[in-house]
Order: structure tokens, then sequence, then C-alpha cells
């Protein structure tokens, strides 16, 4: 066992336990702030089960972006669903056996590695191109822009410039699983883009990828609109009533 | 008043986007509120001492009240989807009234002061501390936004920027550092009744004098009641509709209605305001306050149901939070939703003939409507989706002949502002007023030429009052603003078919 190989396996254990503890922390949060007031943004569904409708097109087509901004929509869509395929893609590395639906679609996700970086390239050029995306521009926009990308061209690297021996990076997670230090092979482009994934996972909480879990609890898209059928009142507004 | 300093930009072609000119409105202030404004709401009467703490404990505060504040500060991904879209950046170019850039005001201060990378990697997230500067700006342009919503429509999440200026609004006045427009009008309606401060009195002399012309100039006798007990409605309108132009025609429009459809209603000189500027101060105790004045009239007059006349804002505190402040309304007839918009009534009664129109009145006009934000965005007024559009229409082409839609992003759910909301009604903004209202009259604009549109129809206050107001600059008569009851007025068929 390497010092190399404890050293990941601490980072990978205190990054998705951050994650994890950060995530669960702040859904808590989101989900027990009372929303005291009906706001939904109309027009807008009159049922509950509608209300979740909306927010699960919002959620998986950006429907809201699509009438707002045809261009980013598309960029936006190309990262954030290559992003998706990448991901079912690296499901191989996590289950053991592989299912055989996973290995069809596996080719795929090469594909949606290159949408993803493209899409990336794209938002990050707009940051410096657009005058009113420059200017409310944050140097942590960019540097979040850079991770994704620096993670997905290492990903990149291990494909195609220095072939990682990824039977050896399957056994090395699958001892994670069971708190057992397997070797983790020393190749270069494996190292950055496992530490720069432990980084995006230590930041998720922390950061504007809040928009994750945040876009369930929106108000002005969770809510039906039914304030003159229903009675909506927050527990501390109906202290008021006292 | 000194004479406020203002300009008119030229107009363009709906979608242009301008360039950013920072700056270009940060000296642009309304009025703060004196102690004699500030102390009757409960707010201390000028800044206090330790502005910076008192402030940070209020936003605390609020982000355990409010979950759009909450998950809204944090969620953001500075996309800039919301950059082109409000109003008072398409008009003035000040890149702090772009949507996304108004939140950072407040959100920069929040990861300062809440967040664990604020407080770790300072500037590199934005986060700011607190200084003097940072409060001007946060009055000035806090005090720049209509709470339209325009921005929450297209957001990829929702964020609604409304919220966070309503919050920011309440911390100030919690620091007493309040808007004297919004707080002296709330005072007059705890005091008084209503925003204009006309006490009882006054309000009987201007019915009675409306009943008096309406009869010379129709020879039927409608009735403009007031405190009626035991009428079936309880008819709450914004006050401006007492005697402002063109607001008080649509008042005769709404008589007529009641009068033809022989529905007894009265009015309430204990309840004579729709409009709730709680809202604009974000302040829910303030905002509370003032409904329960209507549910309390109601009670009074042993009414069966509540009806509002056209006012944006008011019908989005009526049609959205009534129920949540000042409910249940359990005593009232549960035939009916709880409160009604007159359009409700009024298309009704032309559905089933309790009403008739004969739009040959109106003629000699070319009508379009303007969808008021906080209706278009906030609220219905029928059991669909999307009924507050359809029934000013279904009533507008009732009553006129011809009816034109200006542009379809620039109605609707997509409306635009008429620049005027939210707050901002006062002479010393008509600079970003003008501006704000840019887009709205470019779209007018269009169908004037397009289709020789002569009238714009109008179903708000506050939209009436800025349109009457900032239509000259661009060279458009203020006549050219009609009250949508108003034409119904022209168009109502009076007696006969009881
Ligand atoms: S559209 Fe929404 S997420 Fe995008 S910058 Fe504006 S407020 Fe932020
Ligand atoms: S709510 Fe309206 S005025 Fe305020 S920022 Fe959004 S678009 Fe602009």
């Amino acid at each position: 066992m390497t010092g190399l190989s404890v050293f990941y396996a601490a980072l990978l254990y205190v990054s998705a336990a951050v994650l994890v503890a950060g995530l669960a922390f702040k859904i808590r949060q989101y989900w027990t702030t009372p929303a005291p007031l009906k706001i939904a943004v109309t027009p807008a569904p009159t049922t509950q089960a509608g209300a979740y409708v909306r927010v699960a097109r919002e959620a998986a087509l950006f429907e809201s972006l699509f009438y707002s901004n045809r261009w980013l929509w598309i960029f936006a869509m190309a990262f954030h669903a290559g992003l998706a395929l990448v991901l079912v893609r690296h499901l191989r590395y996590f289950i053991n056996p592989v299912p055989d639906l996973l290995a069809l679609i596996q080719p795929l996700g090469v594909y949606g590695g290159m949408a993803m970086v493209g899409g990336l390239l794209v938002l990050l050029l707009r940051r410096f191109v657009i005058d009113r995306v420059r200017y409310i521009t944050r140097p942590s926009d960019v540097l979040m822009l850079l991770l994704l990308i620096g993670i997905g061209v290492s990903g990149f690297g291990m494909k195609f410039l220095h072939h990682t021996d990824v039977v050896a990076v399957k056994a090395f997670i699958m001892g994670l699983y069971v708190f057992d230090i397997r070797e983790l092979p020393a190749e270069p482009p494996l190292l950055a883009h496992l530490f720069m994934v432990a980084l995006l996972m230590i930041v998720f909480p922390f950061s504007k990828l809040l928009h994750v879990p945040g876009v369930f609890f929106s108000p002005t898209r969770n809510q039906a609109d039914d304030p003159r059928e229903k009675r909506h009142l927050a527990a501390w507004a109906a202290k008021l009533e006292g | 008043m000194a004479k406020v300093p203002y300009t008119v930009p030229a107009l363009d072609d709906l979608p242009t986007v301008p360039r950013i000119k920072p700056g270009a409105m940060s000296e642009l202030k309304s009025y703060v509120a004196v102690a004699a404004h500030q102390e009757p709401l409960g707010f201390p009467g000028e800044l206090v001492e330790n502005w910076e703490q008192a402030a940070v404990a209020k936003m605390g505060e609020l982000l355990g009240k409010y979950k759009s504040l909450r998950v809204y500060l944090d969620m953001c991904v500075k996309c800039g989807a919301c950059t082109d879209k409000c109003h008072y950046f398409l008009g003035s170019g000040d890149p702090k009234n772009m949507p996304v850039a108004r939140q950072d005001l407040m959100r920069d201060i929040y990861r300062y002061y809440f967040t664990p990378t604020g407080k770790v990697l300072g500037s590199l997230v934005g986060a700011k501390p607190w200084t003097k500067e940072r409060l001007d700006d946060w009055y000035n342009y806090f005090h720049q936004c209509s709470q339209c919503r325009r921005c929450s429509l297209f957001c990829p999440y929702g964020i609604d920027t409304a919220e966070i200026s309503m919050a920011a609004r309440e911390i100030m006045d919690s620091i007493g550092l309040g808007q004297k427009y919004c707080n002296e009008i709330i005072g007059k309606v705890h005091k008084i009744g209503n925003n204009l401060g006309l006490p009882e009195p006054a309000l009987v002399n201007t019915l009675e004098g409306l009943e008096e012309d309406v009869l010379d100039a129709t020879g039927h006798a409608v009735k403009f009641p007031l405190d009626v007990e035991g009428a079936e409605v309880l008819f709450v309108t914004p006050s401006a509709d007492f005697f402002a132009e063109p607001h008080v025609d649509g008042l005769i429009g709404y008589a007529k209605v009641f009068h033809q459809m022989g529905l007894s209603w009265t009015m309430s000189s204990y309840a004579s305001e729709a409009g709730n500027f709680g809202m604009f101060i974000g302040n829910y105790e303030q905002m509370r306050k003032i409904a329960m004045r209507i549910r309390e009239a109601a009670i009074q007059l042993k009414v069966k149901r509540i009806v509002f006349g056209e006012c944006g804002h008011a019908w989005r505190v009526a049609y959205a939070f009534l129920n949540s402040l000042a409910g249940p309304f359990d005593f009232l007839d549960p035939r009916y939703p709880v409160p009604q918009h007159i359009m409700e009534l009024t298309r009704g009664a032309i559905l089933s003939g309790a009403i008739k129109l004969d739009s040959s009145a109106n003629a000699d006009k070319v009508v379009t409507v303007h969808d008021s934000c906080n209706i278009a965005r906030a609220t219905r007024m029928g059991p669909e989706p999307g009924s507050q559009f359809e029934y000013p229409r279904f009533v507008l082409q009732a009553a006129c002949p011809k009816f034109v839609d200006m542009h379809p992003d620039a109605t609707r759910e997509r409306t635009f502002c008429c620049g005027g909301g939210g707050g901002l009604l006062t002479d010393e903004l008509i600079d970003i007023r003008i501006k704000g209202a840019k887009p709205r009259v470019e779209a007018l604009r269009d169908v004037v030429e397009q289709h020789g549109v002569t009238h714009m129809a109008s179903m708000c206050a506050i939209c009436k009052s800025q349109f009457t107001k900032v239509l000259p600059y661009y060279g458009y008569e203020m006549g050219m603003v009609q009250s949508v009851h108003q034409l119904v007025s022209n168009a109502i068929l009076l007696g006969g078919n009881s």
C-alpha cells in the first residue's frame, strides 16, 4: 500500500462525507424554511401534482431557459446532458457486476464527454465576451467552469493519451466500500481527475451548485396556484393571529 | 418641489438590448422617510447607530422565515438569462438594474455574513461586508425594482428578484432607512383607510357628485353606495378610482355594471383602499394589518361576497395573499371565490346576458391592452390558468369593435411593467419611470404604426397614473390610456333588460 493510495482514499472519503453531509444539511434547511405566501409565477398549475410536473420539466428540460435564451439553453443542455451521460458511463466503476444495459450505452459516454466539455467552453467564453455576463461574473464562476473543464479534459486524457488501467481503478473503488485500501495506479491524468472530482464534491454544498437541489425548492415554481381555494398559513404567521 | 432632472431614451425596436452603462442610475434616490413616516409603523425614525449588525440580524431572521430568500440567495448560477429581461435595465442600461446584479447587492452581503465560502474565500465568491456605499446602493437600486417578476418568469430556477427587493426594503425599514413614498402612504391607510388620505366626508361628497354626473349624462340613477349594511357585495377599489383620470371613468363603469346586474353592492369608508403597500416594503405584519381592514369591513357590513376593482398590485395581494393574511372567509357565500375580480363579474354578466354592451359606442377607437405585471404573473381571474389574460380581452372585445394585441414578447405573462409599480410612483423617481416605460412604449408604438391603435386599456391604478404621466414624454397623449371599465361604461346599455 503506497502513501498515494492512502492519500486518495482519505481524500475521497472526506469529500464524499462533506458532499453528503453538506447536501443533507442544505436540503433539510430548504425543506424546513417556511414559504409564508403563495408566490407561484402564473400562469401556473392549479394542483400540487401539476406543480410537481412543472418542476420536473424545469429540472429535466430547462423549460424557462428555453424561452428565455435559446443559445444559452443549447449550450447549457449540451453540458448538463453530456454530464448525465458521462455519469451513467462512470457507473461501471461503482457497480459489480456491470448490468448489460449499462455496458450497451457505454460508448455514448464519450460523446457525452465531448458535449460536456464543448458546452463548458462556450459557457466560459461567453463570460468574457458578453458585457452583461462579464459584469455579473465573479472569479468563482470562472474557477467553477475551469474545474469542470479540467475534470472533463483529464478524463479524456485517460482515454486517449495515457491509457489508464481501469481494472485496477475499479478494484481501488470497490475496495473503498469495504475499507480495504487497494493500490491506485499512479498515472497523472487519473490522479488529476480524481483530485478535481474530490474538490468538486467538497465545494458542491457551499457553492452555486446548490442549484441542483434548489431547483426543487423554488416557491415560484413548486407551488400550486390555488390561494383562493386553500388557505395557506405559515406557522410563524399563524402566531400573529393570536 | 424642485424639478427633478430626467432624460428620455430614444425608442428602439423591441428586442434591442443596450450595452451596459455602469453607474447610469446610481444617483437616483427616492426621498427617505422621516421619523413621522417611520415611527407610526413601528420602524426606527432614523438610521440606527449599529445599523450593520442590525441589518445582518434582520437578514438572519428573514432567512429563517422565507424559503424564497434562503433558496434564491444560494442558488443563482449567474447564467445571465435574466440580464436582458428587466425594463429598468432595458431603459437605463445601468447594469445594477439587471435582476441578477440587483440580487447580488444582497447576495454579496449574504455571502460575507452567512456562508462558509464567503467567510473563507471572500471576494473570490463576491462576498462583501457592509459599507455606507453598499447601503446607498441598496436604497437606490432596491427602489428601482417594481417587483414585477418578469425576471422570475425567465430564470431557469424561478429566482424572484421581487422577493429579494421586498426583503431588502424590510431590512432597511428595520434599521431606520425607509422610503417616504411607501411608508407615508401606509400610515395614511392605518389612520384614514386609504392611500390618498381621503376622509369619509370627502368620499361621500365625491360619490354623490358621481351619482349626479351619471344621472345627468345617462338619465339613469346609478348608485355609488358607501357603508350600506347588508349589501350583497363589498367592493374594494384603489382610492385613485375616486378621482384620478382615467381611473374614475372606470369606477363609473363598475357602478353601471352593478346597477345593470341588479346586484346590491357597497363600498366601505373603513376599507376604502384596495392597494396594499405593505407588499412593496415586504412587511408581512403591515400587509396583514391593511388586509384586516377589508375583513373587518366585510363582517361589519354583513356582505356575502368581496369584489375588487381594477388594480394590479391590489389584485395580487387580494388574490394570492388575502386568504393567508385575513382568512378564513367562511362567513361569506361559499359559492363564490374570495375575493373576486370585477372582470370576472363583468365577463360573467356579458355571457349570461345580464348586461348588454353596444360596442359601436367605442367605434372611434382602436384599442390594445396593457397586461399589468402583477395580474399577469401572480394571479388568475377565473378557474383556468391564463384567465387573467382572457377575461380582460373578452370584456374589451365585447366593448370595442377594434381590438389589437401588442407583440407576444410584451404581453400576457411576458408583459413589461408600466415602469411605475412597486413603490416607484413618486415624482422624484420620474427619470427611472420614464426609462422603465421604454419597452412598453416600443411595443405600443409598434401597434400604433402598424394597426392605427388609438387607445391602450389598463386594469391597474398604478399603470394608469404612470402612463398618463409618462406617455407624453414619448410623444403620446395621456388620454390614450383608458380604464377597461371606462370602455365598458361607454358601451353598456342601461335600463330595459331587467
Ligand atoms: S436567470 Fe436566474 S440563475 Fe440566471 S443569472 Fe438570473 S437570477 Fe441567476
Ligand atoms: S422584479 Fe421586475 S423590476 Fe425587479 S428586477 Fe425583476 S424585472 Fe426588474
